[in-house]
This record gives structure tokens, sequence and C-alpha cells, in this order.
């Protein structure tokens, strides 16, 4: 019975112990309000966490997130603006630490392709219902217009 | 006409198999660094072997030099290891340490271990310097050129093949533009 309890017990701390890491990304950062929080929340998951990249900086708990998220912090205190924080990630790890990818030479295609692709669908569309309405009225008796639409 | 109407979803498919594939072979963890042929950062830390001198970018200038970023806890540093001892012993360009946010004493007893490759080595403990070279994962490697420029950033561990292909043609290319 003893040894069972001290089995259970054993169990326990290492459930604990194994817990640890995946607890919340918390630093003991001191917030002036609520609003200063925010905007620290806010910036912080619009950068990426480089080290494991599809984490953005609020969530990591890499040791280079934690570093990076005193920086912002810092950055914040020392009154610099969302912009100037920014640029201070895009100077040193480029575009990609940005979730939201700027608009610019590089991504026109990632901004506008989607939208071109949908363009060139609907003028396809258009034009295969224009043609179908038109065969329909005057060559009612032909069977060509079935084979033309691919 | 029609025969090209019906060639071009395939062209349309091959285009696009085309564009996906050549995204298969890249490495997602390799990103681009902007700070390549641009200069290096300015910094100025403690040296690890004696904590009261102090080194950096005003006292390295004037050679080119690798900065090889490591630190004890990372893996494959170790891996690289070799690599850095015998690109020292080819007295190829000096490797200058970025000992990054580890513990001293262990740093100090991994070179007495496993050999020590670098002509000076800098303390960040802070990662202020890493975080100023763009630095997301140990190891990295940047070739600084006589000027303070970054020239090429080696993300992972150099290799004797690495070493071999990227990094002795472009060390020779410098001291070519040198002279």
């Amino acid at each position: 019975m003893m040894r069972r309890r001290a089995c259970l017990l054993a169990l326990l701390v290492l459930v604990q112990v194994a817990c640890v890491p995946f607890a919340h990304a918390i630093d003991p950062l001191e917030f002036k309000d609520r609003a200063e929080e925010q905007r620290f929340q806010k910036l912080t998951r619009e950068l990426r966490c480089l080290v494991c990249q599809n984490q953005d900086l609020a969530d990591s708990d890499a040791l280079l997130a934690k570093d990076l998220r005193r920086e912002v912090f810092e950055m914040m205190r020392a009154g610099k603006s969302d912009g100037e924080i920014k640029a201070f990630m895009t100077q040193r790890y480029g575009d990609f630490v940005l979730y939201n990818p700027p608009v610019q030479a590089n991504t026109w295609v990632l901004w506008f392709g989607p939208l071109v692709v949908l363009l060139l669908g609907a003028a396809v569309v258009v034009r295969v219902v224009r043609r179908r309405a038109g065969s329909a009225t005057d060559t009612n008796d032909t069977t060509a217009a079935g084979v033309d639409e691919v | 006409m029609k025969f090209l109407r019906y060639l071009l979803p395939l062209v349309l498919f091959l285009g696009l198999s085309a564009l996906l594939a050549s995204g298969l072979g890249k490495d997602p963890r390799v990103v681009p660094s902007p700070l390549v042929g641009k200069p290096a950062p300015a910094f100025d830390l403690p040296t690890l072997r004696d904590p009261a001198r102090r080194a950096g970018s005003a006292t390295l200038a004037g050679q080119p030099y690798l900065l090889n970023v490591w630190a004890t806890w990372c893996v494959m540093c170790r891996e690289e290891h070799d690599t850095l001892m015998s690109l020292s012993r080819s007295k190829l360009i000096p490797i200058v340490g970025l000992d990054w946010k580890d513990d001293h004493p262990s740093a100090l007893a991994w070179l007495q271990q496993l050999g020590d490759p670098y002509t000076e080595i800098v303390s960040d403990d802070d990662g202020r310097v890493a975080i100023d070279f763009g630095v997301y994962g140990a190891p990295e490697t940047f070739l600084v050129d006589a000027q303070g420029v970054i020239r090429h950033k080696f993300i992972g561990p150099l290799t004797p093949g690495i070493v071999e292909r990227e990094l002795k043609p472009r060390v020779a290319a410098l001291r070519a533009g040198a002279k």
C-alpha cells in the first residue's frame, strides 16, 4: 500500500514537471496599465518567432522569443512607435518576421495573384455562359455547342 | 486553334507544378538575412578568456574574419567544432567566436576538451548582439570583410564541404579584391 502511494506521488510529481515547459510563455513584465499590455500582446502576435517558425513571439517558449519580447517591451517603454519596433525587427530578421507581409514589389504576386486568378476565372465563366446563351437561341438544332465548352 | 485550347489546361498544370516543385527543395529553416551586404552591427563585449578585457567590431576592423555564433548548449555546434578546428589550422581566415547566452565555465571547459579554434571569443550574455546580427539559431557564421561589411551568412553548421565550396572561393575573392 505504502509502495503504491509512493508510486502515485512520484507519478504526480513527474506529471507536474513534464507540464512545466507547456505552460504559457509568461515573462515577469510589469505593465503600467491595461492599454500597454494590450499593445504589447498585439505587437508580439504580429511578429514571428524564427526558432519555431509557425509560432508568434507572444506564444513561443524559445529562449530567443523571450529575449525579443524583452526587446519589444523596452522599445515600447522608450516611446518607440509600432512602426519603429517592426522596422527594428525587419532590419535584423527580414520581412519574414512579419505575419502580415507588407505590400511591395516582391509581394505583389502574393497579394494580387489570387485576385488575378479570380478575375481570369470569372472572364472564362462569363464567356462560356454568353456563348451558351447565344447558341441556345439561334442554333437550337446543332449539337456542336456541347463540344465547344471545355 | 481548337487544338491550343485543349492544350491550355496542360500548360497551366505544368506551370503550376514547376512553381510548386521549385519550392520543394528549399529548406524553410534557412531565412535569408537582410544584413548581407550591409555593415556588421557595432559591438563591444567582454572576452570569454579574460572578462576584464573587451573586444568588438572596432578592434577587429582592418581584416576579414568569420564571426561564429556558438554555445555549449547548442548540439549542432559540437558537430561543427571539428570543421572549425581544421579551418583554424589551415589559417585561411581568423575565426572570432560569439559565445551566445552561455555559461562561462562550461564554455571554457568545452574549449579545453575539444580544442580552441578561435582567435578571439566574446561573451554575449544577454543575447543583444546576437539580436543585432539577426541570429535565430546557433550555429550561424558571418563572413565579414576588412571594411566591416557582412559578405555572407552561413546558417547551420559549417562542414568541410561548405568550407571548400562556399567559404574558400569567397575568402579568395575578398583577398583578391583587397590587393
